[in-house]
C-alpha cells in the first residue's frame, strides 16, 4: 500500500505543488495525516498528564480503592462479578478498532460501500462503548454515591469485628479489605467495630471515607477519554456521511481522510488501553 | 503487509482482533489472581506476587499499544523519519513516570509521619477529647 500512496502524492506534486509546495513532501505522508500523527502525539501527553497525576496521588496515600471491588457490578443488577463488565467494554472498542481497519483497507481499494458499512459498524462499536461507560457512571454515581470529592470505597488497615447498632458483634474483616459506605438519606452511614489487631486492639473505631482524590480522577481521566470516543462517533459519522455522498471519490486519494479519522480512532483505543490498565488491573 | 494481497491483508486484521482480544483476557486473568479472587487467595497478600503481576500486566499493555501503533495505525509502513518523530518524544514519560511516582511516595511518607507526630502530642496534651475538637483545638495555638 505504500507505493500507491506514494504514486499518489507525486501524482497531486505535479498537478499543482501539492500540499507541501516545495514539490516533494517531507517523510512521505501528506500534511493533513502527518498533523494527525503529531495531534496525537500532543494527545497522548494530555493524557499523560493526567495518568501521571493519578499515579503520584495514588502512591501518596496509604490505601487505594481495589479495583475488583470497585468495579464488580454488571447490567440487570449482577454484583460480585470483578471486571467482567470492563473487560466487555474494553472487548467492544477493540472491535470498533477492528471495522476501522477495515474501513481504511476498503478505502484504498476505492469500494465506496465497503467504506460505509465498517465506517457504520465502528460507530456502533462507538456508541456501545459509551453506552457501557454511562451505566457505569450511572452505577458510581447514583447507586454508590462517588462524587467528585466524595470516594464511599476505603479499605481497612487493620484487622477487626463489625459491631451492629445493638451492641452484638458482627462480622469479622481483615486488613487490605475493602467497604463501600452506604449512603442514605443524603447522608454516609459509617460502621462501627472493634479493632482486634495492632497495637490499638480493643479499641472502637468508625469506618471512613476513602482516598479524596479517586471519585476526581476517575470522572475526569474516564471523562476526558469518553468525550474523546463521543467526538469520535460524530467525526466519523461526518465523514461516513461525506463517503456516501461521493465527496472522496472525487479527490482519487486512495479515502485518506478515512485513513486520518482511523488515526484518532485507534489512538482512542490506546489511550484505553493504559486507562484499563491503570485503574481496572493494578 | 505492503505487499501483501487483500485477503491477506483481511486476514491479518481478523488475527490482530483475537490478538488483542487474548492478551486482554490474560491481562484480566492474571489481574483477578494478583488480587486473590482465583487459583490462590493468599496472592492478594504477597507482596511478591503484587509486583511480578504488575509487571507482567505492563509489559503487556505497553505489547498491546505496539501492536495498535504498527499494525493497526499503520506505522511500519510510514518513513522511519515518521514513526521516530512521533514515538522519541514518548521517551520523556519515562523519566516522568518514575519522578511523579516516586514523588508520590515521598508524600505518603511524610504524611504517615506528620499524622504519627500529630497522635503523640494529642495523647499527651488532651487525650479525653473526640479528634475533631482536638484539631480546633491545635489550630488556635
Amino acid at each position: 500500500m505504500a507505493t500507491d500512496t506514494l504514486s499518489e502524492i507525486k501524482k497531486t506534486t505535479q498537478e499543482g505543488q501539492g500540499d507541501w509546495m516545495g514539490g516533494k513532501p517531507p517523510m512521505k505522508a501528506s500534511y493533513g495525516k502527518l498533523m494527525m500523527w503529531y495531534f496525537l502525539l500532543s494527545d497522548a501527553f494530555t493524557f499523560s498528564g493526567f495518568l501521571i497525576a493519578y499515579g503520584a496521588l495514588r502512591m501518596s496515600v496509604p490505601t487505594w480503592p481495589v479495583p475488583d471491588f470497585v468495579f464488580q457490578s454488571f447490567p440487570g443488577g449482577f454484583t460480585g462479578m470483578p471486571l467482567i463488565f470492563v473487560t466487555v467494554m474494553s472487548f467492544v472498542l477493540i472491535i470498533s478498532s477492528v471495522t476501522m481497519v477495515r474501513a481504511v483497507q476498503e478505502g484504498k481499494r476505492e469500494n465506496k460501500n465497503g467504506v460505509v458499512f465498517w465506517m457504520l459498524m465502528t460507530v456502533i462499536g462507538g456508541i456501545g462503548f459509551l453506552s457501557c461507560q454511562a451505566y457505569e457512571w450511572y452505577n458510581l454515581i447514583a447507586v454508590e454515591h462517588m462524587t467528585l470529592y466524595e470516594n464511599p470505597f476505603g479499605s481497612h488497615t487493620v484487622d477487626g469485628v463489625y459491631i451492629n447498632d445493638d451492641g452484638s458483634k458482627g462480622e469479622a474483616f481483615k486488613a487490605g479489605q475493602s467497604y463501600l459506605v452506604h449512603k442514605t438519606d443524603g447522608e454516609f452511614h459509617f460502621r462501627k467495630f472493634e479493632i482486634t489487631s495492632g497495637e490499638n486492639a480493643g479499641e472502637i473505631a468508625y469506618e471512613t471515607l476513602g482516598p479524596k482524590a479517586f471519585g476526581a480522577l476517575f470522572y475526569c481521566i474516564t471523562g476526558f477519554h469518553g468525550f474523546h470516543v463521543l467526538s469520535g462517533v460524530l467525526f466519523l459519522l461526518i465523514i461516513a456521511i461525506n463517503a456516501a455522498s461521493g465527496l472522496y471519490v472525487k479527490r482519487k486519494n486512495g479515502y485518506e481522510m478515512v485513513e486520518k479519522i482511523g488515526l484518532y480512532w485507534h489512538f482512542v483505543d490506546l489511550v484505553w488501553v493504559f486507562v484499563f490498565l491503570v485503574f481496572y488491573l493494578l | 503487509m505492503a505487499h501483501q494481497s487483500y485477503e491477506a491483508q483481511k486476514k491479518a486484521v481478523y488475527k490482530g482482533l483475537v490478538f488483542l482480544a487474548i492478551i486482554t483476557l490474560i491481562e484480566v486473568v492474571f489481574s483477578l489472581f494478583g488480587k486473590g479472587h482465583i487459583i490462590w487467595e493468599g496472592a492478594a497478600h504477597s507482596v511478591v506476587v503484587k509486583y511480578v503481576v504488575g509487571l507482567i500486566i505492563i509489559g503487556l499493555s505497553l505489547y498491546k499499544a505496539f501492536f495498535i501503533i504498527f499494525e493497526f495505525m499503520h506505522m511500519s509502513h510510514e518513513k522511519k523519519t515518521l514513526a521516530r518523530s512521533v514515538l522519541l518524544p514518548m521517551c520523556l514519560l519515562i523519566w516522568a513516570v518514575i519522578a511523579f511516582l516516586y514523588e508520590g511516595n515521598y508524600w505518603n511518607n511524610s504524611r504517615s509521619y506528620i499524622l504519627a507526630k500529630d497522635h503523640e502530642k494529642t495523647e499527651r496534651v488532651m487525650p479525653e477529647l473526640p479528634v475533631k475538637e482536638d484539631v480546633k483545638q491545635v489550630g488556635h495555638h
